[in-house]
């Protein structure tokens, strides 16, 4: 069995594995193990590439390619670079943390467990694909599963968010699937056949007709699950609804499969079309940027402090995607990278606070550093982590974004750069409200006095996404040099 | 012509002996033995499935009346696939509530008729045998809607059935025989070559189609869907909404694509705008169904105008996606109705609101609820999603970019509301939730076959190559 398949077939032997559980213990035990060979998958994989990549110069590596459906020429073609690497290893780390802080899933554990792999099926195999077919089936296998996540687990309105993510998100991959039809049929521009292979298609000079009508199509339909403003109201209801290791895992892996697919299929596939459009998608993911910053500021819940975060941290993305050149694209992986440990850190304090204290209002929080000082101070530092501070990964993406989206030099860009750099400003204001409001100050209720140390599971949770987020920030450069020699290929068409 | 060419009838042949053989055996087998008679029609039409599925010859029967081919004959044994599960789900219903009424025979012999009314239909080469099926097919049905004769609801739906029928096969004719004054035959090969595109021709196209329209059930010929459903015993609107609407489907594709593929310039805007009316009529109504028959009748609407996407191809393309969608169909609507019969049978619920909380007390009926509704929205890894993709890819080959990205949103809305059935089993808690019961092994088996074939038909490709290959020998 090749090294990138068994993303997918460990999942599906653990799910085997899980149906025969009969209660939480042997249930969060089987899930642990899987996603633990899981994350040891991927950190063999990371050397396993370094070391294929010294010898193999081709656009992917440790490709595979097996025929689906023959009439259609739909293939299973599966294949890695560095960016899909990276991100592979991010979801095996934030499954894993997402398994230890559920450790305490009271209701219905297997079908919780069950359903979170099965989502991870669907990441997994999103980044691995080079098939649009087969990406396309794994992306809607990623999305379905959060319905009955967040609808069964979730807390507050939790039906109602759970149907408003599912719709919104199941219309964009509608959407989405006009606009792979559309790339699909022009596949044989250049006389050869209809192809769903990524690499061949990007081989072929579409007209530039097409590429104008189906570009919008395939970009929005990605960029829906990262937030595009104004098809990002989803995200805070879906993510304030879920439970906490639902929101890590939305907001930390699930909403960078809209970036990459931006990156890996839209850009890629459809240069031309890029070109033409990225002036009204610069302007959506600014306002996304600095409306998500400016909402945080205002929100009184965790989550939604969190959710809208993500919201501009996101809107970075895909700004810095659309500024279509080296620097800001590897800014972008590493903004994708960095915000997908900090947010699910964030989201995973989020829940132990509120599993201690049964409260996310900030204003009825206060002087947390004084009983629960772990957690809080890890809270500080994932905050500091968030508003870019030299030292964390967030500091080593913007710095890429905005250096990238500063070389270019006409008027609409620069306004648009200088607009996004005030975002960091804006994001060290929610953050420290919070971290003073809560954090800080007097205890505001007698009952905060007793609150339960934190345990051994959450401590490792924590630390398993505390590492990545440290190690990015101190040294940046074997990933940025991994994720810097696969663009290449992918900048080409947009020159 | 020696009597070894009956043999090219084969699926009709055997079909008419078990239903003389049950009339025998109702005449021969004691009251207190009824309930024989069901596994003894369950057990022959197995067989019939099975043998169905055996090689057998092509080729042309009375004077090109009546012929068959290697894709015909794979469509009757979808058809019979989709019977036989039907008869197992409602083998145990028939026990129950029909045989101490001393009518258990005369079900299975209604339904075996108008399945071989169906054959006639799919088989027939000229329009004398098509009608002759075609009302073979509705009659016994219309009998079998008002089965239920202790529900006035349920002869309501037989009547509002008949005389529906009767209009829409009257409409039909009356299209054939304008045909007919205008080419002069009735023999589709001889129809093929002369038709031409007249204002006459028109009209009788249009009447003949809208008759073909009323037993798919495409907007506007709709309005007897919901009421029948909502009346008829399960099973038989199961049938209606799979069997009959996949035969007549399968028919209307293959005239529309070989005899009056000289009018396509006209049916294909027809198409185009019934696809669109289809969709939408089918899902906005569906959202507010209370009642899981009328929400599944709604459903089956919208599903029809989904396949619409691959009729307007007039390709090969689209008879291979239309005969894939409609055997996924077979099962994914089959495993939906299964499901309503087996708790509707144990308690007599019909309702969305009292499948709440169903998951916590039948975890395996919810599932196999939740898998037909996925693959009815089309969601992968199950079935539905490839049979809609494959539609969508056929429609988009044709450039109906429009027409697509319309579907697209309809698949939207449908998710919709097949999610609300899901939430009310997942989702919801409930004090009286239907309390756990046992199926009875008929049921089971029902019930499990679809699943499989849920979760098999799509991700095992050889099956569509199969069929991508019967349809291209079809069109030579």
């Amino acid at each position: 069995m090749d090294i990138l398949s068994l993303f997918i077939i460990v999942p599906i032997i653990t799910i085997l594995v899980l149906v025969f559980t009969k209660n939480l213990k042997q249930a969060r035990v089987v899930s642990m193990v899987g996603s633990s060979v899981q994350l040891l998958m991927a950190i063999n994989l990371v050397f396993a590439y370094f070391k294929e990549r010294a010898v193999n110069s081709s656009i992917m590596v440790f490709t595979k390619d097996i025929v689906w459906f023959e009439p259609f020429n739909i293939h299973y073609t599966i294949g890695v670079d560095g960016v899909s690497v990276a991100l592979l290893l991010l979801t095996a780390i934030v499954v894993l943390a997402g398994v230890f802080i559920s450790w305490k899933m009271c209701d219905l554990p297997k079908e919780f467990f069950i359903s979170l792999i099965v989502l991870s099926i669907g990441v997994y195999g999103f980044f691995i694909s080079l098939d649009l077919f087969t990406m396309f089936v794994f992306f809607e296998i990623a999305v379905i599963p959060m319905y009955l996540l967040i609808g069964i687990w979730g807390s507050g309105p939790k039906e109602y968010s759970a149907m408003k993510l599912t719709l919104m998100l199941m219309g964009a991959s509608a959407i989405l699937l006009v606009g792979i039809l559309g790339i699909y049929f022009n596949s044989d521009a250049d006389g050869g056949a209809l192809t769903f292979n990524i690499l061949e298609i990007a081989q072929v000079n579409i007209p530039i007709e097409s590429q104008k009508l189906f570009f919008p199509l395939t970009f929005i339909g990605f960029a829906v699950i990262g937030a595009l403003f104004p098809f990002h109201t989803w995200s805070p209801d879906g993510h304030a609804s879920a439970p906490t290791a639902v929101s890590m895992l939305h907001a930390g892996v699930l909403m960078k499969l809209g970036g990459y697919g931006v990156f890996r299929v839209a850009m890629y596939l459809l240069p031309l079309g890029a070109i033409d459009w990225s002036w009204v998608f610069i302007i959506l993911s600014v306002i996304g940027v600095v409306y998500g910053a400016f909402s945080a500021i205002k929100q009184t819940d965790l989550k939604y402090i969190n959710a809208y975060s993500s919201v501009s941290h996101l809107g970075l993305v895909l700004f810095a995607l659309l500024m279509l050149n080296k620097t800001a694209w590897n800014g972008a992986i590493l903004q994708s990278l960095s915000h997908g440990f900090m947010t699910a850190l964030f989201f995973a304090l989020i829940g132990m606070i509120y599993g201690r204290t049964h409260t996310r209002d900030i204003g009825k929080l206060g002087g947390l550093l004084k009983v629960i000082p772990f957690i809080s101070v890890i809270y500080v530092i994932a905050g500091l982590a968030s508003l870019g501070l030299p030292g964390f990964s967030g500091f080593v993406a913007e710095m890429n974004i905005f250096v990238g989206a500063f070389q270019e030099d006409n008027m609409f860009m620069r306004v648009a750069t200088i607009l996004s750099v005030s975002v960091i400003v804006i994001t060290a204001v929610y953050i420290l409200r919070v971290v003073g409001i809560m954090l800080m100050g007097p205890i505001k209720k007698e009952a905060y006095l007793k609150l339960e140390k934190v345990t051994w599971y959450e401590r490792f949770g924590i630390l398993l996404l505390l590492i990545p987020i440290v190690g990015i920030g101190v040294a940046p450069l074997w990933l940025s040099d991994m994720i810097l020699e696969s663009l290449d290929p992918f900048i080409k068409g947009l020159l | 012509m020696d009597f070894s060419s009956f043999l090219l009838m084969r699926h009709e042949i055997i079909l008419l002996a078990i239903t003389l053989l049950l009339l025998v055996a109702e005449v021969s087998i004691a009251n207190n033995k009824k309930n024989s008679i069901v596994h003894l029609a369950i057990f022959l039409f197995g067989i019939h499935t099975i043998v169905g599925f055996l090689k057998m010859d092509y080729g042309d029967l009375f004077g090109g009346m009546f012929h068959t081919n290697e894709l015909i004959k794979f469509f009757k044994s979808v058809l019979n696939i989709g019977v036989l599960i039907l008869l197992l789900q409602s083998g145990d219903w028939i026990e129950e509530k029909i045989l101490h009424q001393q009518r258990g025979t005369e079900f299975f012999m209604l339904l075996f008729s108008s399945l071989l009314g169906m054959y006639f239909m799919i088989s027939a080469g000229d329009f004398l045998m098509f009608y002759l099926g075609l009302e073979l097919s509705t009659l016994p049905v219309a009998a079998l809607a008002a089965y239920d004769i202790t529900k006035r609801i349920s002869s309501e739906s037989g009547i509002k059935l008949i005389l529906s029928a009767a209009l829409a096969s009257g409409v039909s004719l009356f299209g054939i025989s304008i045909l007919y004054a205008t080419t002069g035959s009735i023999y589709f090969i001889e129809i093929s070559e002369i038709i031409t595109s007249n204002n006459l021709t028109i009209l009788g196209f249009v009447l003949f189609f809208a008759g073909l329209g009323f037993k798919i059930s495409l907007v506007p010929f709709h309005f007897w869907t919901a009421d029948v459903y909502e009346g008829a015993p399960i099973s038989i609107a199961a049938y209606l909404s799979v069997i009959s609407k996949g035969a007549a489907v399968f028919i209307l594709m293959i005239l529309l694509f070989t005899v009056l593929k000289p009018l396509m310039a006209i049916w294909e805007n027809i198409i185009y705008v019934i696809a669109i009316i289809t969709m939408f009529i089918g899902n906005l109504f569906a959202l507010r169904q209370q009642n899981m028959k009328r929400f599944l009748a709604f459903s089956s609407i919208a599903q029809a105008g989904f396949i619409l996407l691959g009729m307007i191809t007039g390709n090969q393309l689209g008879i291979a996606t239309v005969v894939y969608f409609v055997l996924i169909y077979v099962f994914s609507n089959l495993a939906a109705f299964g499901v309503v019969q087996a708790i509707s049978l144990q308690t007599g619920k019909e309702n969305m609101k009292d499948y709440e909380g169903l998951y916590r007390t039948n975890p395996n009926l919810s599932l196999v609820m939740m898998l037909a509704l996925f693959s009815l929205a089309g969601i992968p890894p199950v079935a539905g999603f490839f049979g809609k993709f494959f539609l969508f890819t056929a429609a988009a080959s044709k450039g109906y970019y429009l027409l697509v990205f319309l579907a697209v949103v309809n698949v939207t809305i449908s998710l919709y509301y097949y999610l609300l059935v899901v939430r009310a089993m997942f989702l919801r808690k409930n004090e009286n939730a239907i309390p756990y019961f046992k199926s009875k092994i008929y049921m089971k088996l029902g019930l499990l076959i679809t699943a499989v074939g849920i979760l098999v038909i799509g991700l095992y490709s050889p099956l569509y190559n199969y069929i991508h290959e019967l349809s291209k020998s079809f069109l030579n």
